[in-house]
């Protein structure tokens, strides 16, 4: 079987599983975000915070229970990191210094799972496990629950209410992440992954030298950290590490369960306003960019480009030899679809478009699927746009599922595609205009790309790393902490506003006169408009980036 | 209005405006003079000032950079620094010719306007009281601009009506042209739905006592006259979401090119070989293409246009004489679900017809229609005239003079008897009587003239009804024998020719029709029927109507309706869109948000399609000039950088002769659109009833796909002309 065979079939196997699997578990998603039934251990939970799990929130008040369960989050953990060497199962590692717990702790709540730090030779296993893979969890529920509350807002009528935070942040860690991770982290370690609490085993090597073998809880944490859409390895190499990722097949679920939440999320949306058409849509959107994508990358690192690419046939520097060239490929580009930021493979050495279409994939906003819970919002937000744009263009004002979007609507929408745009220009810039730039180990079109890249990922909450780029001084570690900061929180409380205000109108009855938003023109529009928007904004960057080197 | 003086933009407009526009040139509005824009440019270049275009962020960034371009074209000349100085420049100030061109077609009307408002003296009554003699109050003359609210005023056969208000005295005829266009005059009578009379307007006959019912400055002509000019035009709610947008836009644009500047010095820095070029040089890229740059990116053409589309579709209004209070009522008509629609004088003629002669056995039609038609000479009533006209349409039977029949007696038709009907009484031979009227009241004749209708006749009388018609029975009486009846006329409500049709249209646009009207459910499901409207409202009372709008309005419709009675007000005020009659009681005007001056009940169906056009016209400019940037990027990108990375130049798909001319090219399409789309801005985007899928593929394709294709050619052909300037290529 050729490479691209075996590169086709690994795509095509995936699309099959994910279209057998988004209805069911979409279902199943639907019932945990909309039941009313409480387990004991919610209600147990629910008393030991002082919730009551039937009160309702208006968007201020969910927006600030987000707020406030991320601060205490962010603050917990860099507390964590900062004390780890007089805890439980330190490794004797020391405390993380300050810029760098600051980093890691915004990093891993924001979804983002950014690392400057080898995490075998920085982190203990408590903070592994009590402290970042708690955050895997919970970050993950907190993208989903304010994805959740959106589409209430498109679902309710003439309401304040867009449900309970706390009762969906722990409904959808217990219900959905937590089974799925054990059966995923068991069928991890069937592949070889490990799980344990070994501090390391010294071993000797063929060649008589000494070496440390290292040892945790990897395939719990390899788990959440693909279905979460966190990207946080418990290695410096992350899934190109053989403990983590160990044979092709566990590439193939490490890579479908990336996928997994965010692809089904748009069943729930559909569900929940109660046209599943309308979630087939926003599903098709993400298919055909996220196939676009794919396809592109591979086509990109198939073909090769530069001597040695085109000598061997394609770009194989910086891969795993044991999942090839166009898985390698598939999994970098639906990792950074997504906002997972693992990786199996080093970024930084794909080809020159090859790694522009990974920053391609961060700058489109995630969205196709897109984070969980994080790719749902944005592409609504992106539909909102598009559908004010073609709902003028039908003569009447702009409504998506029975909803006006006016000036407040569009507004809000506007503040959220400003965000991201705005961190990562400006940090880049910013990085070149004071010099920050130099710890790149590339100069020219190249070295630009690592710097765009670092800023895009971590503005998106994507964490993948370029890499060949130094990161770990306080400059560095500041201005990203800060974009993944402003690039995860800003973006909630626009669409958490805009959920507020969408919930609160009386719904728009649907005729000949309505735009449909389930057709294929409308999808087709959505796509335009995504990749129009984001091409106008980072063309120029790009141009001077993997455009100048690529071309 | 535009009938009553000379329109000032081509006649193509005189010719449309107060006639109901056919269908091909449906809401289309004038043509564009070069003359206008001439005339318009004092006014464009006065809007340069900075304190008037801030309101227009796009346009005031644009201005910005052309300060900036100006000082660095004087500081450091050159013929590409001044002719993309000369451009940007250009760029501004076509849009600011845009927005005084729509302008200045509703200052010519406004003009207009004003000659009606002389300032009159007006007859102040003092200690009137309705009814009261003429010793009872005195009068005194004062001018007219300080007539307050609730003043009495006498205006006599000549006199101009001081101000608006409604008639509590008398009848006149009034020439209301100065207001409508209409040159024939109208009666204006106290009591009643025709009480109102606006200000400016001349009364030319009797004389009339008429209460005051406007503000001091706030009459309608002072409103006509702001809402033309545009004067304190408001942003619509659309309008200023799409602010919003290109806002938004213009921002990421900025901060696309300010952080590129950086970027740029490393690039330039790293290629240190490059040779400088007017596009980059060491300390980054020039001012200059950095301006040009984000000039052509940020959305000018929608931002240049978006002014002028809103003043140009309040125009297109005016010119169907209709009178919009807001903006805002204007998009709402757009969005309209549910239009309510009087059945009488808009869906049928204003009467009954006679519609079918229907002979009982033994009797030929033809025998019947005579009978009819000689009993309805002296019938002046409508009904009576329709029965006259279908005899001789139907039958050939000409209308005789009643005064050319010999012998013959004619029975006018009285409420009393509801009959009408006449006696011959020849010479030679036996008296014949005739009568037509209400089934009851001739049956009866019948029946005293000792004859006996049959039961055909009942039956008949009934299937009429069933259907929704109104059943008049012919009877005749000959001497000697008893009385029988003839037939029955079916007298139905006739609809509008065209109507269904146009609830068709209105059922592919979204649009839900319903008829309200006073009949019976029965006669009001026939007609609803025939008329092909979605639904009706019969023996419907003004409560009911507002009772329904309430309703559709919760269900999150958008109600728009037409009214002109006092009691229509309430419902007026309560449908989003409320049409009131120009003939309409002041009540009914103040409530609705649009007056329109023909009294056309049917214009609603085009202030609909003029709402939506506005709103087309929006969206459509927006997606041709997003679509824009993609051509203007292919043009500035290889410009600027091809220099450090050759290999860049493989973007440069137009094969643009240099990176100056590639540059000034972009720039000066960029400019020149905003020109070649003014017409379009002005007259609208053609819009036809269609559903919102088919409008949205054949918009999209037109300003989506042409938005991308035309700035390829566009700028490839002005890159042909100006390569030959020196200093360019």
């Amino acid at each position: 079987m050729t490479v691209t065979t075996a590169g086709v079939l690994f795509i095509l196997s995936l699309v099959v599983a994910l279209v057998a699997v988004h209805k069911p578990f979409g279902d199943h998603m639907f019932r945990v975000v909309s039941g009313q039934r409480h387990s004991r251990v919610e209600r147990g939970i629910y008393r030991l915070v002082g919730v009551d799990p039937a009160a309702e929130q208006t968007w201020g008040v969910y927006a600030r229970s987000v707020l406030a369960f991320s601060a205490v989050s962010v603050l917990f953990l860099y507390g964590f990191m900062r004390v780890q060497n007089h805890l439980w199962l330190s490794l004797g590692f020391d405390p993380v210094m300050t810029h760098g717990a600051w980093n890691t702790a915004v990093s891993f709540v924001t979804n983002t799972n950014w690392q400057w730090y080898s995490g075998e030779s920085t982190m203990g296993h408590l903070v592994q496990m009590a402290g970042l893979a708690v955050q895997n969890f919970v970050s993950a529920a907190v993208g989903i629950a304010v994805a959740v509350a959106l589409v209430r807002g498109f679902a309710r009528r003439r309401t304040g209410d867009l449900g309970n935070f706390w009762v969906d942040l722990t409904r959808i860690t217990l219900r959905i992440l937590l089974p799925i991770s054990v059966l995923g982290a068991l069928a991890l370690m069937i592949g070889g992954a490990v799980q344990n609490l070994s501090a390391g085993t010294e071993i000797t090597t063929l060649t008589g030298g000494s070496q440390t073998i290292t040892g945790g809880p990897v395939a719990s944490q390899e788990v959440i950290k693909e279905l979460g859409t966190n990207g946080g390895g418990f290695y410096n190499v992350n899934s190109a590490h053989p403990f983590e990722n160990p044979t092709r097949w566990t590439n193939w679920l490490e890579t479908f369960l990336i996928l997994l939440i965010p692809f089904s999320l748009p069943r729930v949306f559909g569900r929940m306003v109660g046209q599943n058409r309308q979630g087939y849509a926003i599903a098709a959107v993400m298919a055909i960019l996220a196939t676009a994508s794919i396809t592109l990358t591979n086509v990109f690192e198939l073909t090769g480009n530069g001597t040695v690419p085109q000598a061997v046939g394609a770009a194989l520097e910086g891969k795993e030899v044991r999942f090839d060239v166009s898985n390698s490929a598939t999994f970098a580009a639906a990792t950074t679809l997504t906002s997972t930021g693992a990786v199996n493979s080093f970024h930084d050495s794909y080809t020159a478009l090859g790694g522009g279409m990974l920053l391609l994939n961060m700058m489109f906003g995630e969205v196709a699927p897109g984070g969980v819970g994080a790719g749902l919002y944005g592409l609504l937000v992106l539909a909102v746009i598009t559908v004010f744009v073609a709902g003028l263009m039908v003569g009447r004002t702009p409504e998506y599922i029975g909803k006006k979007i006016g000036s407040r609507e569009i507004k809000l929408a506007s503040l959220y595609f400003l965000v991201t745009p705005a961190l990562v220009l400006i940090g880049t810039a910013a990085a070149f205009a004071t010099g920050n730039n130099s710890t790149a180990l590339n100069v020219g079109p190249h070295g630009l790309s690592e710097v765009l890249y670092a800023f895009t990922s971590a503005s998106n909450n994507n964490g993948s790393a370029f890499a060949g780029i130094t990161v770990n001084a306080p400059w560095w570690n500041t201005a990203l902490g800060i974009c993944m900061l402003l690039g995860r929180f800003l973006p909630i409380i626009f669409v958490l506003a805009l959920a507020g205000s969408l919930a609160r109108q009386q719904p728009v009855p649907a005729s000949e006169g309505t735009l449909p938003t389930h057709r294929p023109l409308f999808v087709g529009m959505v796509v335009g408009v995504t990749v129009i928007l984001v091409a106008l904004t980072f063309l120029p960057a790009l141009a001077l980036g993997p455009l100048a080197e690529g071309l | 209005m535009t009938t009553s003086t000379p329109a000032p933009h081509g006649t193509a407009d005189a010719a449309t405006a107060g006639t109901p526009a056919t269908h091909g040139d449906r809401a289309s509005g004038g043509l564009l003079d070069p003359k206008q824009m001439i005339k318009s440019l004092p006014d464009a270049l006065r809007k340069l000032d900075p304190r008037t275009l801030w309101r227009n962020p796009v346009m005031l960034i644009v201005e910005i950079g052309a300060v900036f371009t100006t000082l660095l074209a004087v500081t450091d000349p050159s013929v590409f620094a001044i002719a993309i100085t000369v451009w940007l420049w250009l760029t501004v100030l076509f849009a600011n010719l845009a927005e005084a061109v729509a302008e200045g077609r509703g200052k010519a009307q406004a003009a207009a306007l004003r000659k009606a408002k002389t300032d009159t003296i007006a007859t102040r009554l003092i200690g009137w009281t309705p009814g009261a003699r003429a010793n009872g109050y005195r009068e005194e003359a004062v001018p007219a601009p300080d007539l307050k609210q609730g003043d009495i005023v006498l205006v006599e056969a000549g006199d101009i009506i001081p101000g608006d208000g409604d008639v509590v005295e008398g009848i006149a005829s009034v020439d209301e042209s100065a207001i409508t266009g209409e040159s024939a005059p109208v009666i204006r009578e106290s009591g009643g739905d025709r009480s109102a009379v606006t200000g400016g307007t001349k009364v030319l006959s009797d004389r009339i006592v008429v209460k005051i019912t406007q503000k001091p400055g706030e009459s309608f002509i002072d409103r006509m006259i702001n809402l033309v000019e545009g004067a304190n035009r408001q942003k619509t709610p659309n309008e200023i979401a799409l602010n919003i947008l290109l806002a938004a836009l213009t921002i990421i644009f900025l901060l696309a090119v300010v952080t590129l500047q950086p970027l740029a010095i490393f690039s330039k820095g790293y290629q240190g070989a490059a040779p400088d070029t007017q596009a980059i040089t060491d300390a980054g890229v020039s001012g200059i293409v950095l301006v040009s740059l984000l000039v052509c990116l940020i959305p000018t053409t929608i931002g240049a246009l978006l002014s002028a589309i809103g003043i140009a579709g309040m125009d297109r209004l005016v010119q169907r004489n209709v009178l919009a209070m807001s903006g805002r009522a204007v998009e709402a008509a757009g969005d309209v679900n549910t239009l309510l629609l009087d059945k009488t004088g808009t869906i049928t003629l204003g009467n009954r017809q006679a519609a079918e002669f229907v002979p009982v056995e033994g009797v030929n039609a033809a025998t019947v229609a005579d009978a009819a038609q000689l009993s309805s000479l002296a019938d002046e009533t409508p009904e009576g005239r329709s029965v006259v006209v279908l005899a001789k349409n139907e039958f050939g039977l000409r209308e005789r003079e009643p005064g050319l029949i010999p012998h013959a007696t004619f029975v006018p038709f009285t409420a009393q008897t509801r009959m009408s009907g006449v006696d011959l009484t020849p010479d030679v031979g036996p008296a014949r009587r005739i009568r037509k009227g209400a089934a009851a009241a001739v049956m009866k004749w019948v029946r005293e003239n000792g004859g006996h209708p049959t039961e055909q006749v009942g039956q008949f009388v009934d299937e009429i009804s069933g259907i929704g018609g109104t059943p008049l029975v012919v009877a005749e009486h000959v001497d000697d024998q008893p009385a029988r009846a003839l037939g029955v006329i079916h007298l139905k409500d006739v609809v509008k020719t065209g109507m269904r049709e146009r609830f068709d249209e209105m059922r592919r646009m979204g649009i839900r029709t319903v008829m309200i009207t006073g009949d019976n459910p029965r006669t009001a499901r026939a007609i609803a029927e025939e008329a092909g409207v979605d639904d009706f409202l019969a023996e419907a009372t003004p409560e009911d109507k507002l009772a329904l709008i309430r309703k559709e309005q919760e269900g999150g419709r958008l109600v728009a309706m037409t009214g002109d009675g006092t009691n229509d007000a309430p419902a007026l005020a309560q449908a989003d869109v409320g049409v009131a009659m120009n003939t309409g009681t002041s009540a009914a005007k103040e409530a609705g948000n649009m007056v329109d001056l023909d009294s056309d009940p049917t214009k609603l169906i085009e202030i609909v399609e003029i709402g939506k056009q506005l709103l087309i016209t929006r969206g459509a400019l927006t997606t041709f000039s997003i679509a824009n940037d993609i051509a203007k990027y292919f043009a500035i990108i290889p410009a600027m950088f091809a220099g450090i990375y050759p290999s860049l130049d493989t973007l440069n798909i137009m094969r643009l002769s240099s990176p100056e001319s590639a540059i000034l090219s972009a720039v000066i399409f960029n400019a020149v659109v905003i020109v070649a789309l003014i017409p379009l801005a002005l007259r609208g985007v053609r819009y036809r009833p269609a559903s919102a899928s088919k409008l949205l593929s054949r918009n999209l394709l037109v300003y989506g796909l042409g938005g991308i294709v035309v700035p390829f050619i566009g700028i490839k052909l002005i890159d042909l002309v100006i390569q030959f300037i020196p200093g360019i290529s």
